[in-house]
């Protein structure tokens, strides 16, 4: 499977000239399968980048949602094939009492603070609490599970063939608990990281800013570390980089979180910063 | 040998728990225990490290519920049961065996079931001595 990174900044969109590098879009990560079949987590401000450089549309789309905090889901009235009759949309989300996933989204994507309503779009959108278990797009296998963060927030695995990816954008596994610690299988998340060919984790925070930051639902580069270290996954790519995390600042956590890595006993060039453009093929 | 994950509400209860100083313990959808805290192990006489996990018929018969004269109670309508069955709150008073002598000692149980939107995850369930509560000591 082909991985590209289309936004990768938290908590807000960030066009300062020096955040380019890494890139100021909000999460928004496409995964494309060996057949073609296109998978998109997240719908970040990232997502009208990633309907600019389509060509051609595939005519069906899987959009997974994490969760529905604006950051993750900013982008998708600006995603280009839901205004094309012609497409066939899938937009899973986190389950939760009361409420339909539409009619979550809506709260946002409605007037007065969208011009267009969401079921006012040309395409034909469907919209649909994720499948409990596990379920096959495309000849991939996609597993979700609620984890640790504000709010009723999933991770993913997807998985075809022999490689696994596994998506955490949003994720605190440490709170209320030692990761270096913690029994196996205790851990928000394991269940989806465990032997990953890849890991995209959230690492929002430094470690000396994350004490000011505890319960936000977020991580420190040190406890992304620790979870990625013992979830064995073989690839850890740290993401949802912080709107005050300039380029030359990012430079730093991946220079720290490398060394932290290589401690662990892993290899440092197997760690990376996700940036915007930049692709992974697992 | 394969690790088996726990979904979050059930990591998330383990780690409130574990620094509770109510006895208190987890379990999964059937009834199984999953974990007790160390207030909990102190109440037992018995630590979790030492007891593990064990499956809902195997936990009643060490530790209870028993009536005053220490007979098994059937669980379907104990707090227990009542939660995992109606999706509610539910609570009770019974007897538990203490592991160090052998003693019955009468709790109040209070279970709260742990529920997703479509699915049980199990319960998380405090307890504490009937003689504690009486005297305001917890």
């Amino acid at each position: 499977m082909q991985v590209r990174f289309w936004g990768v900044r938290g908590s807000v969109a960030v066009p300062n000239a020096n955040m380019l590098g890494y890139g100021g879009n909000t999460s928004c990560v496409e995964v494309t399968l060996a057949d073609g079949t296109e998978i998109i987590l997240d719908a970040g401000t990232g997502i009208r980048e990633l309907a600019a450089g389509r060509t051609p549309h595939a005519s069906k789309v899987q959009i997974l949602l994490t969760h529905l905090h604006l950051d993750h889901i900013q982008g998708l009235l600006f995603f280009g094939p839901l205004f094309d009759p012609t497409s066939e949309i899938t937009v899973y989300g986190p389950p939760a009492p009361g409420p339909n996933l539409d009619q979550r989204l809506a709260r946002y994507l409605s007037a007065p603070l969208s011009p267009v309503d969401l079921h006012e779009l040309p395409a034909s959108v469907e919209f649909a609490p994720c499948p409990r278990g596990e379920w096959e797009v495309g000849g991939a296998r996609i597993q979700a599970a609620i984890v640790a963060h504000r709010g009723v927030t999933l991770g993913y695995r997807i998985t075809e063939g022999e490689s696994t990816l596994c998506y955490l954008p949003d994720h605190e596994p440490a709170l209320g608990t030692s990761l270096a610690d913690a029994d196996a299988g205790w851990i928000s998340g394991s269940g989806l990281a465990d032997g990953a060919t890849a890991l995209i984790h959230d690492a929002q925070y430094r470690d000396e800013e994350y004490p000011s930051f505890v319960g936000w639902g977020h991580s420190r580069v040190s406890d992304t570390v620790t979870f990625a270290s013992r979830a064995n996954a073989q690839r850890l790519i740290l993401f949802h980089h912080d709107p005050g995390h300039d380029d030359a600042t990012l430079d730093e956590i991946g220079h720290e979180a490398r060394q932290s890595w290589d401690h662990a006993g892993r290899d440092p060039a197997t760690l990376s910063l996700a940036a915007e453009g930049t692709t992974l093929t697992l | 040998m394969s690790v088996e994950h726990q979904p979050l509400l059930l990591v998330q209860g383990r780690n409130l728990i574990t620094g509770l100083a109510l006895p208190a313990l987890l379990t999964d959808p059937d009834g199984g225990l999953l974990f007790f805290n160390d207030a909990a192990g102190t109440l037992l006489g018995r630590s979790f490290e030492e007891v593990g996990r064990l499956p809902r018929d195997d936990w009643g018969r060490q530790f209870g519920p028993f009536d005053k004269e220490g007979r098994p109670l059937a669980t379907d309508h104990l707090p227990l049961g009542n939660a995992l069955r109606e999706g509610r709150p539910a609570q009770g008073r019974f007897h538990v065996r203490l592991a160090a002598n052998g003693e019955l000692r009468e709790v109040e149980v209070s279970a709260i079931p742990l529920l997703e939107p479509d699915h049980y995850e199990g319960a998380l369930i405090v307890f504490w001595p009937v003689e504690a509560a009486a005297s305001g000591t917890r």
